[in-house]
């Protein structure tokens, strides 16, 4: 075998770890990145829902298939092409394995979030979407769980809908409620919003979902980073996510999707591996998961995700879960104290985003500013334009946690908030 | 190009603070000198599309003055509009021809303010200054 793999802690000593704080120096070590200064200053990365910093597992993994076994997959029957199917399908049962899936056909590799959501809405959007239809969304969504819907409702004459959220950026469920009748046919919903950091009741939504007929499809982008996600258990008909937000390399990411709705979608891209037989004429095409997976993949990418999902798991999910959230209440307090500092996004139920505005300092000015003391947050509207429209800010800066900070990080996020209200006066 | 004396004014003084927070402050402070465009003008028309932070553009009309340009611009960043104040000391009140032949760059890498003036930069200055340079291209032309 010649996937480097990380060590995987059996769930009962997972779960007697549960209680152990994570020991996030430790983790530190882990990231080669860390280590680096910014404008003669110690990096304080805390832009995590951006994208977030790579193990060294990470890198040995996407290194080692492309030192000693890169190949182009399910094709040759030479060695170094097996050795690389063998990986890049045992990456995909890792996932499978990991989100809890029935089978692993049910996973689908993508570029990320934005490609599996455009995926649906394109096969099952459009296979089953029409006049008088609707989709269901939340004003709270990152823009591409809204565009990819518009654009199919475009193409089929469904309308799309959108349920509010309140002043603390939860959604509003009575609303959702009201909302969800006959004529909706899909429900796709953030897991946790990227803007706010609310994680909505994915569970309870599913069975409302379901209980009008509809599927439920889940922007996993903010979910998996963040907390163990059991499709089954959410019982997601569709649950889509990014490898590069929850440590795994950039341009790869997938789509869960129930086998029974995945077998009955018609193909989106065409190409090589997605088909069984092509005349000039017609073609027929291959099962899921290959039939969503048109061309060469993303080989390197696959196996890194899969690495990194091993890694998260090898430090314990629920241990990842509790030091987030003792970091979140930590800094809230922290920046609560800031003068004419207002949180956005105050949700009862919330994962590690701090989400912002200062009066007199424009975000960009604050993110300016922390980023001369060597501190990365994210400023703008985090595409998600109408969390700021409801919110009546044009932007908003948001530092957001990950496994690697620390109460440092907090503490010099506060500090170099000081130096901005310093600075503007 | 022979600079006007309000840049040369203004590079020197950026020159005098060594130290960035020092620097940061007096682009702020010239941001908050530079005098705001009136409630019609920030429209939709005026607007130059910047990702973080929201920039406008006013080009005075060209019958009130045939051969200089003239040009004022706001934004809701006080840095960027700091950053405004000093493209704005170069090309406004310049010829089209002579705005054409500016190199903003240089004189922002002068203030080692090179970065905010990149393409990869999201906070509208790039587009300002494309912008400006493009209406004079266009004058030229």
């Amino acid at each position: 075998m010649a996937v480097p793999k990380q060590k995987s802690q059996p769930a009962s000593r997972q779960e007697a770890q549960a209680a152990d704080v994570l020991d996030a120096s430790h983790v530190r070590a882990d990231f080669p990145i860390l280590d680096r200064d910014i404008h003669g200053k110690k990096l304080v990365y805390l832009d995590n829902a951006a994208s977030t910093q790579k193990p060294r597992a990470v890198i040995d993994a996407v290194k080692h298939y492309y030192e000693r076994y890169n190949s182009n997959v399910h094709r040759g029957v030479h060695h170094l092409s097996q050795e690389a199917t063998f990986a890049y399908e045992g990456a995909r049962k890792r996932v499978q394995a990991l989100l809890n899936a029935e089978d692993d056909s049910e996973i689908i590799f993508t570029r990320g979030t934005t490609e599996a959501i455009n995926l649906v809405a394109q096969t099952y959007g459009r296979a089953n979407l029409g006049p008088g239809d609707e989709v269901l969304i939340s004003v709270m969504e990152h823009h591409s769980n809204i565009v990819p819907w518009q654009l199919v409702c475009e193409q089929t004459g469904a309308t799309l809908k959108a349920v509010p959220i309140d002043e603390h950026g939860a959604l509003v469920m009575d609303e959702l409620e009201r909302l969800l009748t006959e004529k909706t046919k899909i429900v796709a919903l953030g897991h946790i919003s990227n803007s706010l950091g609310t994680i909505n009741p994915i569970q309870k939504i599913a069975a409302m979902a379901h209980a009008v007929s509809a599927v439920l499809v889940v922007d996993g982008a903010q979910g998996l980073p963040h907390a163990r996600v059991d499709v089954r258990e959410l019982d997601a008909d569709f649950y889509a996510f990014s490898g590069h937000k929850v440590y795994g390399p950039t341009g790869i990411g997938g789509l869960y999707g129930r086998r029974e709705l995945l077998d009955a979608m018609p193909p989106w891209q065409g190409g090589g591996d997605m088909i069984l037989t092509v005349a000039i004429d017609r073609s027929t095409y291959n099962d899921p998961p290959f039939r969503f997976e048109a061309g060469t993949p993303n080989i390197a990418g696959a196996i890194g995700l899969a690495a990194a999902l091993d890694y998260v798991d090898s430090l314990g999910y629920e241990r990842v879960a509790a030091h987030e959230a003792e970091l979140l209440a930590y800094g809230t307090a922290a920046l609560e104290q800031i003068e004419d500092l207002r949180l956005i996004g105050t949700a009862p139920e919330k994962a590690g985003v701090l989400s912002f505005v200062m009066d007199g300092a424009h975000p960009h000015d604050v993110g300016t500013i922390l980023d001369q003391e060597g501190i990365a947050i994210r400023t703008g509207h985090h595409c998600a334009q109408p969390v700021m429209e409801h919110f009546c800010v044009p932007a908003t800066a948001r530092a957001s946690i990950g496994i690697y900070n620390t109460r440092e990080d907090i503490d010099a996020l506060v500090r170099g908030l000081r130096k901005v209200r310093e600075v503007f006066g | 190009m022979p600079r006007s004396a309000e840049l040369q004014r203004l590079i020197d003084g950026l020159a005098l603070f060594p130290d960035w927070e020092e620097r940061y402050r007096a682009i702020i402070d010239l941001g908050k000198r530079l005098e705001p465009l009136s409630d019609e003008e920030h429209s939709e028309t005026n607007r130059v599309r910047g990702c973080v932070s929201q920039v406008w553009l006013v080009e005075d009309e060209p019958e009130q003055d045939p051969v200089r340009m003239h040009f004022r611009a706001d934004s809701d960043s006080f840095i960027v509009k700091g950053l405004i104040g000093i493209l704005l000391s170069m090309y406004d009140g310049q010829p089209p021809e002579a705005i054409v032949e500016m190199d903003s760059m240089k004189v922002f890498g002068e203030l080692g303010l090179d970065r905010h003036l990149s393409p990869l930069r999201s906070n509208g200055l790039f587009s300002i200054d494309r912008e400006i340079k493009k209406r004079a291209a266009a004058r030229v032309a």
